[in-house]
């Protein structure tokens, strides 16, 4: 049995990995992708916090986390499919309108 | 055993995770999280999670995963990202943001792993536990995530219904 500080190493790690990419990518699904990466390294801490303390309360709310996503990627797609079939192009950086 | 497996594991994480961000194509990208989520499954597996992995194989890398394939094709953005980039200079600055991130959760890890461990009690393993908790303790918010799906569905539908005239 490994560490639970190494899982929350690797779950820093894949957090990490997330906000590069979405800062780097422009393609909003990609960008989204990450954003899944994120949840789920966030996920794996809550699930080693949960291990090491003996409970499964963290697997509860790892739980509500994934509804939670779910719900997030249906609407997130949703808008960005209504956004494509509005200006036939896709990438954030034509996304400007409300930035200063 | 144990701690072959998680670094197995961990390679294939890490790995895939890399492949999602820096491969050009999103079809690709997405199969490499395809890949990403099933390892996190397998992690939660040694850390005696079975009713999270099966979930996250089945709602993540099965039906979120189907719908992120699915708006690819819709959308076919295979070209979105070959021209040259407009600000090169902002997205070069995200390489040492994440690796200033990076070294300060892993700094607190490390931190938290030479402090004083309380003793380790045993687990509840399995699904059992989980269950006792998600309908006892948890009732109420498990019962909110189902007027929360069922916003969601309705919103989508609002969402991506064609403007009559």
């Amino acid at each position: 049995m490994a560490p639970e500080s190494w899982y929350l190493a690797l779950s820093a790690v894949l957090f990490c990995i997330g906000v590069v990419g979405v800062i780097v990518r422009r393609n909003p699904l990609v960008i989204f992708m990450s954003i899944e990466l994120m949840l789920n390294a966030a996920n794996l801490a809550f699930v080693a916090f949960g291990h090491r303390l003996g409970t499964a309360d963290g697997q509860a709310v790892v739980f509500f986390v994934m509804a939670v996503a779910a719900a997030e990627v249906a609407v997130g797609l949703a808008i960005i499919v209504a956004i494509f079939r509005l200006r036939r192009r896709l990438s954030v950086d034509d996304l400007s309108l409300m930035r200063w | 055993m144990g701690p072959v497996a998680f670094v197995l594991i961990a390679g294939v994480a890490v790995g895939s995770a890399l492949g999602l961000v820096f491969k050009r194509n999103p079809i690709h990208g997405a199969l490499f999280l395809v890949v990403n989520l099933g390892s996190v499954a397998a992690l939660y597996l040694t850390l005696g999670a079975q009713f999270l992995a099966a979930a996250q194989v089945i709602v993540y890398a099965g039906a979120i995963m189907v719908l992120f394939v699915f708006a690819i094709m819709v959308l076919i953005p295979g070209k979105e990202e070959t021209g040259p980039d407009p600000r090169r200079a902002y997205r070069v600055l995200a390489l040492p943001v994440g690796a200033v991130l990076l070294a300060l959760l892993v700094a607190v890890v490390a931190a938290g792993a030479r402090g004083r461990a309380p003793a380790a009690t045993a687990a509840p393993d399995g699904v059992e536990a989980i269950a006792r908790l998600l309908f006892t303790d948890y009732l109420f918010p498990f019962e909110l995530t189902s007027v929360l799906l069922l916003a969601a569905m309705v919103g989508v539908i609002l969402l991506s219904r064609r403007r009559e005239g």
